[in-house]
């Protein structure tokens, strides 16, 4: 039967208290809590990369199929970045990828499609896997609203922990928040609209029908995992739904924010983490209509635990010192440059030619003393063996901090950047940036693990390649 | 396989003021540094019969040397080898009269730092690969050395303070000795506290840590050893010429500790073999080393056998490296009071030997030096390229 194999989240480091908003607006609108905030080199592209690491865990990655990847704060607009993240994870290449976008419903509809493939025998296992970064207008609420955040999960007709009972959808063209080609900020029409007129209306009436589908009645559900835009109205369609608030999975509002597309995906993977046997969980999301999807939990949701998920990534935190390191973040103020050459354009062709030991951090090993090495040498760098090797993965490799330094004058937005040289557990050595690190707390010896950042962009072109960072749990 | 030494005199060198030239051009430092050496060998542009010119980013081909100085079609070759750009062009110039195919040679190193409109360094290109996309961030000069402070520091139990204080006093000594000389680009001398509170510009290392970007020229004549005594009475003779390239070790093997350069030690090695020195800190005079940070003093003292590995600090305290010590280093201020136009520090390390060897040096003089090493480390601790030059009397 076709159903979720696996889980993964991602929530950033970082989280901003909105008190910190309200202070640097001086706003009227006291709202609590905290947003979780992608750091500077994090963006939609690497968060989902890192819920579907998380996802994958313990499962070859060449039985991977196929990789979905829903945001509406894509990278690209005409460029895939399934296939970035595809070649991160060094997935096979005869695979489907799919970006999905263009509404804050892209996960959920990521979702049927995977299901719907699987139904049809056309795949096996496929990783949707959903992120967002959105930006909102400054001293509105929907910048005290918003978080970041990935969520992903396996769908697969293999050693499902979850089953697939049955779902509904409703397309409905619904202007209620939008970004037109020219915007680059979340627009929004009047708010009871948005609730009365829509959400409230729609929501209900999907998850009903899905439901009635499934012969199934609002107390047969043990949690409702639903998308909002708004806490309050997740709040207002539960009690049409006659929903008890402990049916209600927490949209982690006061923890993370609201999370746009990886938001039905991150809800969704929060009931798992807490699921028994028998638990029935229905995720549900909406933009422009909406998906109600109804799934059953068996017994092998016990073998899918060892998950970073949405528990272990909200509990792992460091506040951000204020707003301005937001709008640092965020680049949404002109900053002094720094007295540094512009960067040089990036050869397309050498990013193409070396994708596999630069995109996925593959180097290799000598056959001959075994020696990991990185990037891929033909002459082994230790006994000088040439063309004996065999590929070799350092991204999924725990590492110690040999030496670094915390560079003021290299080329970046956000100064210093601290570069480490790390060496494997298990052999071989790299160069790179550490991040998510407090310069104060960075101390030779320490443990760390390898993260997919972006790196710069330069003439249109978004760079992406490893950094390690702190062991985070 | 034969030894250079003593096959090659220096009979004339020249040396531009080192500085932020803002009203010289490379072509005005080349004039500058090659009429001084034509001057002081007693030689006309004529009687040069070849030159080699190094140079990382002034031009292209042995035309950077030949359309400034009006070189009348000779053959004139354009040498690149990173921060030992100059002594490898000296080296080639060498060779060529040790084969005995040229009697008169030049040999000049220039760089125009200051052209540029930023701080520091630019970034180093990688044409034919994806060095600049897959590769850490940045990673400018100073973290690539300020690696080895922390990893130094961690090695032998010093800590942050105690480390950052005993590269301090090395700068603090070269610019004593920088300030003695009218050709440094930094003329002033520092403070300890100065140099421990200055503004860090890669962790560990400060501002003072650091040598200064620079504009510079340096050139040598060079002639067979025979006939050097008909051009002046004091010539300085090559007694080694060794280099050294790393093949990036130290960025892929995990038993690199990033607490010595093995280039260093390979190519001081070679130089004492081809000189024939036996026990460096004794026989050595003076060392004119690639300082282009503190912390990369600390490591070649050892790296080159003068200190004990791991020691080093016991000689900076005691005064060992300071003009009056027992083998003075970096008397005329160094990379730290020169800065480093890269293409012309290699020259112009050989010009305080030179001139040291002849006793011309005034209040920086040494007592009757005999032997004068010079020593360039390119390029990052993990992979670099060094050389080590020993002339003398």
């Amino acid at each position: 039967m076709v159903g979720i194999r696996s889980y993964g989240a991602y929530i950033p480091l970082y989280r901003l208290e909105r008190s910190e908003i309200v202070k640097a607006w001086r706003s009227p609108f006291p709202v609590p809590g905290e947003k979780a905030v992608a750091n500077y080199d994090e963006d939609s592209l690497t968060m989902a990369h890192a819920a579907a690491w998380d996802c994958i865990r313990g499962i070859d990655r060449k039985e991977i199929d196929g990789l979905f990847f829903a945001s509406t704060t894509s990278p690209y607009k005409e460029k895939q970045a399934s296939t970035i993240i595809a070649g991160a994870m060094a997935l096979r290449r005869e695979i489907l990828t799919a970006d999905y976008g263009g509404s804050l419903r892209a996960g959920t509809i990521a979702l049927r499609a995977a299901i719907d493939a699987i139904k049809a025998g056309s795949a096996k296992n496929i990783l949707v896997t959903a992120a967002d970064l959105r930006l909102a207008g400054a001293n509105g609420l929907n910048e005290m609203f918003f978080g970041d955040g990935a969520g992903a999960v396996l769908i697969s007709n293999e050693a499902v922990a979850a089953d697939f009972l049955g779902g509904y959808t409703i397309s409905e063209d619904f202007m209620d928040m939008w970004r037109s080609d020219r915007d680059t900020f979340v627009r929004a029409y009047e708010e009871r609209f948005i609730r009365e007129g829509g959400y409230t209306r729609i929501v209900p009436e999907g998850v009903t029908a899905a439901m009635n589908k499934c012969d199934l009645k609002p107390q047969d559900i043990a949690k409702f995992a639903c998308f909002t835009d708004d806490p309050r109205h997740v709040n207002a369609a539960a009690r049409i739904l006659q929903f008890d608030p402990a049916q209600v999975q927490d949209p982690m509002f006061m923890t993370a924010g609201l999370t746009g597309t990886a938001m039905p995906l991150m809800l969704l993977v929060a009931a798992l983490e807490e699921a028994k046997q028998g638990d029935k969980i229905l995720v549900c999301g909406y933009g422009d209509g909406c998906d109600a999807l109804i799934f059953q939990v068996n017994g092998q949701i016990e073998n899918v635990r060892d998950r970073g998920g949405v528990k272990n990534h909200l509990a792992s935190k460091r506040m951000m010192a204020n707003y301005q390191q937001y709008i640092l973040w965020r680049r949404l103020m002109y900053m002094e440059p720094q007295s540094r050459p512009d960067r040089p354009t990036i050869s397309l062709s050498a990013l193409w030619r070396d994708r596999e030991w630069g995109l996925a951090l593959y180097g290799s090993r000598c056959k001959k003393c075994g020696t990991p090495q990185y990037p891929v040498q033909r002459v082994c760098l230790v006994c000088q063996a040439v063309d004996q090797y065999e590929p070799y993965s350092f991204a999924d490799k725990k590492a110690k901090l040999t030496s670094f330094s915390h560079d003021h004058l290299a080329i970046t937005e956000v100064p210093p950047i601290t570069v480490a040289v790390v060496d494997f557990e298990g052999g071989g050595r790299l160069t790179c940036n550490l991040t998510d690190r407090e310069p104060d707390e960075t101390k030779e010896g320490m443990d760390v693990e390898m993260t997919f950042r972006w790196m710069h962009y330069v003439g249109g072109v978004h760079s992406y390649w490893w950094k390690c960072k702190p062991v985070r749990f | 396989m034969e030894s250079i030494k003593d096959k090659v005199a220096i009979v004339g060198m020249g040396c531009t003021k080192f500085g932020e030239r803002w009203d010289a051009s490379a072509d005005d430092m080349i004039v500058e540094a090659a009429l001084e050496a034509y001057e002081d060998a007693g030689i006309k542009q004529e009687d040069i019969q070849a030159a080699w010119v190094g140079t990382m980013w002034v031009g292209d081909t042995g035309r950077v040397l030949a359309e400034p100085l009006k070189l009348q079609f000779i053959p004139v070759t354009r040498v690149e080898n990173m921060c030992a750009t100059g002594s490898d062009a000296m080296r080639n110039a060498a060779y060529a009269v040790a084969a005995g195919v040229y009697d008169i040679v030049l040999a000049l190193g220039v760089e125009k730092l200051k052209d540029t409109g930023w701080m520091g360094l630019g970034d180093v290109p990688f044409p034919g690969t994806s060095r600049g996309i897959f590769g850490s961030q940045g990673f400018s000069g100073p973290s690539a050395f300020a690696l080895l402070a922390t990893a130094y520091f961690a090695k032998y139990g010093l800590s942050p303070q105690e480390g950052k204080k005993m590269i301090g006093m090395i700068s603090v000594k070269s610019h004593r000795n920088g300030a003695k000389h009218p050709k440094a680009h930094l003329r002033r001398e520092v403070t300890l506290e100065q140099v421990m509170s200055a503004p860090i510009i890669a962790w560990p290392l400060g501002l003072f840590d650091c040598c200064g970007v620079t504009d510079g020229a340096a050139a040598a004549i060079l002639v067979r050893a025979e006939i050097a005594k008909k051009f002046r009475p004091d010539p300085a003779y090559i007694k080694a010429l060794q280099i050294s390239i790393g093949h990036s070790q130290g960025f892929a093997r995990s038993d690199f500790e990033y607490t010595s350069v093995y280039e260093t030690v390979h190519a001081g090695k070679a130089a004492y073999a081809e000189a024939g020195i036996k026990n460096p800190r004794e026989e050595i005079s003076m060392a004119q080393v690639h300082d282009c940070f503190s912390i990369t003093e600390a490591v070649i003292m050892e790296d080159l056998e003068f200190s004990p590995r791991g020691r080093v600090k016991d000689d900076v305290d005691s005064g060992f490296f300071e003009l009056t010590g027992g083998l003075p280093c970096q008397t005329d201020g160094g990379l730290k009071s020169f800065g480093h136009p890269i293409g012309a520090t290699g020259l112009r390390m050989m010009y305080e030997v030179y001139k040291q060897l002849q006793g011309k040096c005034g209040e920086r003089q040494l007592k009757n030096p005999k032997l004068g090493l010079t020593h360039n480390l390119g390029g990052f601790p993990a992979s670099a390229t060094v050389s080590c030059c020993i002339a003398g009397l």
